[in-house]
């Protein structure tokens, strides 16, 4: 929700995150920052996320080998001796040669341990087509961590949210995973200046309506937004839920907006298979089977690798008009 | 934190190379310790007492003895799921090793971790991981966060030869030696990777010339000899300790028993296997006690009595010890309150 009474300023999203780990760092000494090219002498992250940290803060922040099973390993040991690291892995593609780290430590270390080993590592991790990066620098894979019990996920849609859920994540006593679509970075929005805190697990209404339930997360969730102004013309009154954190997963919020407008449409990135827009559609029929006016309709990518060519990879993304066509299915 | 600057053990910093005769005695009760309890692990588990997956450590004991002489409980530990004698020697209580491995809430655990997980941070023992090659990386974070103190503590990460092999361990050994860390990489080459002989696996002769390949100093010891391991462990923890970075240290040694319980151990030639326990390093190191160093028998004699007590009483407090309530099924999955 808007929040109100509180001094604003208008930033990208790469500079909001930076304001959140500066903030942090500069807090509590106890927050380390490590992962591929993140110090100063090697450009302060790709994204320049990290920009002037290492000179601020010395040991406490590190760039990396290409190493990206080092890099969470060393984030974990480091997380269990008592410190809060905040490990980047430049593109969620790259999780793919760390998943041993991830889903069998990371995750699961404070369980094994019966509560002995905390795991307080935060994760930051680009992702998203729309740049002609190809298959390999592109994907969305937040379900692949959704299904691993012990992880947190969030991503943000905008920048103010971009800075209170790393703030959160840097600051829970669980690992958190945090996908920042690359398509966000530049993209300028009102920060709240100062230390800013969103709750991981709270959803967010965008915009209210009564007669179908958009449930969207990250960079889609402002194309539901446009998609909902183009419904508006036809009559179509749609409500906008931005999830924000995948896990937890603000149920509550989901379920009160559908009972009320018994129609839903999720949308994301990713594929459609096994993606949590299956994962939501289930939760609603489960629970809203006797309410729901109309099956639940998921909006996202055909079950194919990123394609290259600016026109195919335009094809592979959800659009606004592909949005709004899911919502035509069950609200005509 | 787990850091203890009151324990007076980690402020040993003077790391002589050979042991005085508390710690040949010291290192004679771990190795006793280790092998009565593996003894007692897979009497029980033959005789269908207990059930668990169980990776005998028998043969390895003196690494482990030889290591924690020189490490205290502000020190770092991370093993493998073979790694019941280094988390003895690492200073967790027989107890709570027994309650763990038979799932008991009474383990440090809470019966969730289990034999392949044991882990207890009042005494080090960090994690024990089931995956091979993953603890380095993570020793990698330990070290890290021991220098960023200062405080003096250090991480040691131990794995077997099959480890060497793995992506994570390359990984691990180029950030410590990159970023100094003071880690000591334990690698107790066992000659069998799973089912595998080590020649038909590794590249090198030595596990320990890896090291160069990292500018990391690299040694081979006998992992047999406690006094030998005990003055390579000397070596390396006292260099992680002043700021000099890691060292790899391969323990020769040799598995008596199969990969798991139970293993038929077809791939392992008989008379490979009999010529080992032949030369049992604890028998060997008990002797040598007696012929070199005036210990007397009644005196080893009275340490393997107090320790087969001690046994005794670790199995009856695990068998008398409750499992974990069915609520523990939805506990620690997240901090705070139940979130699954």
């Amino acid at each position: 929700m808007t929040v109100v009474d509180v001094e604003v300023e208008r930033k990208s999203t790469a500079e909001a995150l930076h304001d959140a780990l500066a903030l942090a760092m500069a807090k509590d000494s106890t927050v380390l920052v490590l992962g591929e090219d993140v110090d100063d002498d090697s450009g302060g992250g790709v994204f320049h996320v990290t920009q002037g940290l290492s000179t601020l803060y010395g040991p406490r922040v590190r760039s990396t080998p290409i190493s990206e099973q080092a890099i969470v390993g060393a984030a974990i040991g480091a997380a269990i001796a008592g410190f809060r690291p905040v490990a980047e892995l430049m593109l969620i593609d790259f999780f793919a040669v760390a998943m041993d780290q991830i889903t069998n430590h990371l995750a699961k270390l404070r369980y094994m341990s019966g509560g002995k080993t905390a795991v307080p590592v935060t994760i930051r991790t680009a992702a998203g087509a729309g740049m002609q990066f190809g298959a390999q620098h592109s994907e969305m894979l937040e379900a692949w961590l959704t299904h691993v019990p012990g992880l947190k996920v969030v991503m943000p849609s905008n920048p103010a949210d971009a800075k209170g859920l790393l703030t959160a994540s840097i600051f829970d006593d669980d690992p958190v995973i945090f996908i920042e679509p690359s398509l966000l970075y530049f993209k300028k929005g009102p920060v709240p200046v100062g230390e800013h805190l969103v709750p991981i697990g709270k959803g967010d209404i965008k915009r209210s309506g009564s007669d179908v339930t958009l449930i969207s997360y990250g960079p889609e969730v402002n194309l539901c937004l446009g998609a909902a102004e183009d419904l508006a013309a036809e009559g179509i009154d749609a409500e906008v839920i931005d999830l924000r954190s995948l896990v937890p997963l603000d149920e509550e919020l989901v379920l009160v907006s559908v009972a009320k407008t018994r129609r839903a449409v999720v949308v994301h990135q990713a594929v459609r298979r096994g993606g949590v827009g299956a994962e939501l559609s289930c939760l609603l029929h489960e629970r809203l089977w006797a309410d729901l006016a109309a099956p639940v309709v998921r909006v996202a990518a055909p079950n194919t690798p990123v394609p290259y060519a600016a026109d195919l990879e335009r094809a592979f993304l959800v659009d606004k008009s592909r949005i709004a066509d899911g919502v035509r299915q069950i609200c005509n | 934190m787990t850091t203890k600057s009151t324990d007076t053990k980690d402020r040993a910093a003077v790391t002589p190379t050979s042991p005085d005769r508390d710690a040949l005695r010291a290192m004679f009760e771990m190795t006793t310790t280790i092998k009565q309890t593996d003894e007692r692990f897979r009497s029980m588990l033959g005789s269908g007492a207990v059930r668990l997956t169980y990776y005998s450590p028998r043969g390895q004991e003196c690494i482990s003895a030889g290591f924690g002489a020189h490490l205290g409980h502000a020190d770092y530990c991370v093993t493998t799921y073979r790694g019941l004698h280094d988390s003895l020697a690492k200073g967790v209580p027989l107890r709570k090793v027994w309650a763990e491995f038979l799932g008991r809430v009474t383990g440090p655990c809470k019966g969730k971790g289990g034999p392949m997980h044991l882990t207890d941070p009042s005494v080090g023992l960090m994690v024990t991981t089931g995956i091979v090659g993953a603890g380095l990386p993570i020793a990698t974070g330990l070290g890290w966060a021991c220098k960023l103190r200062d405080a003096g503590n250090v991480t040691i990460v131990n794995f077997g030869d099959g480890a060497t092999n793995i992506g994570a361990f390359h990984e691990a050994m180029n950030l410590a030696s990159i970023w100094q860390l003071p880690v000591v990489f334990v690698c107790q080459n066992n000659r069998y990777g799973e089912h595998s002989r080590y020649e038909a696996t590794t590249s090198v002769d030595r596990v320990s010339e890896r090291g160069r390949a990292y500018s990391v100093p690299g040694v081979t010891v006998d992992g047999n000899d406690p006094e030998a391991v005990y003055a390579a462990a000397a070596v390396a923890v006292q260099r992680a300790r002043s700021g000099g970075g890691p060292t790899l240290v391969e323990c020769i040694t040799y598995r008596f028993w199969g990969h798991v319980f139970g293993d038929d151990m077809h791939y392992m030639p008989p008379e490979e296997r009999q010529a080992a326990m032949d030369a049992d390093p604890v028998v060997l190191y008990r002797q040598h006690l007696i012929d070199e160093h005036q210990f007397t028998e009644d005196e080893l004699a009275s340490i393997e009595a107090t320790v087969v007590a001690q046994i005794d009483d670790a199995v009856e407090f695990a068998l008398s010890s409750p499992p974990p309530s069915p609520d523990e099924l939805l506990t620690d999955v997240y901090a705070g309150e139940v979130l699954t």
